[in-house]
């Protein structure tokens, strides 16, 4: 099979060569070094704060959290079980229920 | 981040935009944009609707701020006003996970091509660019676009409308690598990795497959460029993969690893998350039990007005001028129809230059407005599939494929 497809190959890059293809030419791919911003936006005071604090904003920031719309109790524990067992974060078990709270302080449907 | 405008622009906007050309601009207090430091209001059903407005992102103009690690970044909807091509500067931005490399050297970044091959490769930039090199316009749009204007609302990146973009791709067809490696006969599906890593080890990495067929169909790409120039590093670069007419979460960043697969993939990225309900529209009720669901796959029809924002007040016996964007989702579209009566009696706008059939296209039309008091704008795209908008905003746990009819609410005094 592989060798059979060369010759299309070869081919197919003559034409592309004699068509003259602008951005080939000019492209040249430069090395890039960034820096990614860290955020200043802190959490708000409330019941809970350090166990969200201390296990959930070492993979998001807290704007995660603060842009979602207020949610019922039931969404929220999804969240954090999903969070827990799908995504891997190390939340021990004592903390799911402080989690909770504190989202449904900031967060939560009355 | 409630930055000032000052802090943002001397501090952190110099460091860094330092390495962009844009340093002289954004240091010169004539140019700066007069949003900066600002926030933005999205029309969310109940909010929070604020967000903070960024010049903080590497190789990123002004953007929406939706999240800033791992980082989430919406474009501006004005923006899509200005023309059918969405600058690289100002494209979104979506990450999974946090751990992004942030240095990429192009001599020894390689592209790794193995499992169900005759000869497993490993490609340096220079020699995919020396493939044969294509070229065409499409529209990238996250999967949950829109998101934060379903009700009722549900979790996740809380998008309005800028979580897309479209963009001229230069690159090379997936195909004639797959072919340079020779892909077995009992291969069925090509799964595709980028450099990114998740913060917990065990967490499952972010990786998308596409069945064989589809790999195959020398239109799904490898990118080196954007808009005729290399990617922002945060849009993917130095490679990504375009999969023209599907949702962006195929369009894998920093691809760096593709596996062609002799079993159905069913890592966690395919088989759970990111998928819809098997219905039309992808809809289904609150709650509902027993939904058969499939992995998102082709994107449907959407328009939008762009010159005209939601409140505006427009005079009553002038004729005024109304455009915007439309595309087609896997396909072209056909036509854009815009009614100035809440949807009572339609019009055929006038379409811009075709572009391509998985670009933005524009579409204008003008009218006259008559009687005083708050006047309900809508715009509905067809495709060249005949499939139109619908009528009805579709619901789902995730928030996919949101392309109900937009209505824009105007006052005419």
């Amino acid at each position: 099979m592989n060798s059979r497809k060369i010759p299309v190959l070869v081919a197919l890059l003559a034409l592309s060569v004699a068509a003259g293809h602008p951005v080939a030419q000019a492209l040249t791919l430069k090395w890039v070094d960034v820096t990614l911003p860290d955020s200043d936006r802190d959490l708000p005071d409330g019941p809970g704060f350090a166990a969200v604090q201390g296990n959930c904003i070492s993979c998001h920031t807290p704007g995660m959290i603060l842009t979602q719309p207020a949610m019922p109790k039931a969404a929220w524990e999804a969240e954090v079980t999903k969070m827990r067992d799908v995504y891997k974060a190390p939340v021990s078990e004592k903390d799911v229920p402080d989690i909770v709270t504190y989202l449904m302080a900031v967060k939560g449907t009355r | 981040m409630r930055s000032s405008p000052s802090r943002s622009l001397t501090r952190r906007g110099l460091i860094h935009r330092g390495v962009a050309a844009g340093l002289a601009a954004y240091a010169l207090p004539a140019n700066v944009p007069a949003w900066a430091g600002s926030t933005v209001n999205l029309p969310l059903p109940g909010g929070p609707d604020e967000r903070d407005i960024t010049t903080d992102f590497p190789q990123k103009g002004t953007m929406i701020l939706q999240r800033t690690r791992p980082p989430l970044l919406e474009t501006p909807f004005e923006v899509f006003d200005q023309g059918v091509f969405t600058p690289n500067d100002r494209f979104y931005i979506r990450w999974h996970w946090a751990v992004i490399p942030t240095s990429v050297d192009v001599d020894k970044f390689r592209l790794n091509v193995y499992g169900s091959v005759n000869q497993p490769l490993s490609l340096s930039l220079t020699e995919i660019m020396a493939l044969p090199q294509i070229e065409y316009a499409a529209v990238n749009q996250c999967s949950g676009n829109s998101r934060g204007l379903f009700q009722p609302r549900v979790a996740g990146g809380q998008w309005d409308n800028g979580a897309m973009g479209n963009a001229r791709w230069t690159g090379v067809r997936l195909k004639d690598v797959l072919d340079r490696a020779g892909v077995k006969a009992n291969s069925v599906q090509v799964r595709f990795n980028g450099m990114d890593e998740p913060v917990v080890p065990d967490a499952p990495d972010f990786m998308k497959s596409l069945s064989i067929d589809h790999a195959r169909d020398s239109e799904v790409m490898l990118a080196y460029a954007m808009n005729g120039d290399q990617l922002p590093l945060l849009n993917g670069f130095p490679l990504r993969l375009i999969v023209p007419g599907w949702y962006a979460t195929y369009w894998v960043k920093m691809l760096n690893d593709i596996e062609v697969l002799d079993s159905p993939d069913t890592n966690y990225w395919m088989e759970t998350a990111y998928t819809i309900p098997d219905t039309p529209h992808a809809d289904m009720k609150p709650g509902q039990a027993n939904v058969p669901m499939v992995p998102i796959n082709k994107m449907v029809p959407r328009s939008f007005i762009t010159d005209l924002k939601a409140g505006t007040t427009i005079k009553a016996g002038a004729s005024i001028v109304v455009r915007g964007i439309a595309f087609g989702g896997n396909t072209g579209v056909k036509q854009v129809d815009f009614s100035a009566d809440g949807g009572k009696t339609w019009s055929l706008a006038h379409l811009g230059k075709d572009e391509g059939k998985y670009s933005f296209r524009q579409w204008q039309t003008n009218f006259v407005p008559a009687a005083k008091g708050a006047l309900t704008l809508m715009v509905r795209c067809t495709n060249a599939n005949g499939e139109a908008q619908p009528a009805e905003p579709n619901w789902n746990p995730a928030g996919f494929m949101r392309n109900v009819i937009e209505s824009t609410v105007v006052t005419v005094a």
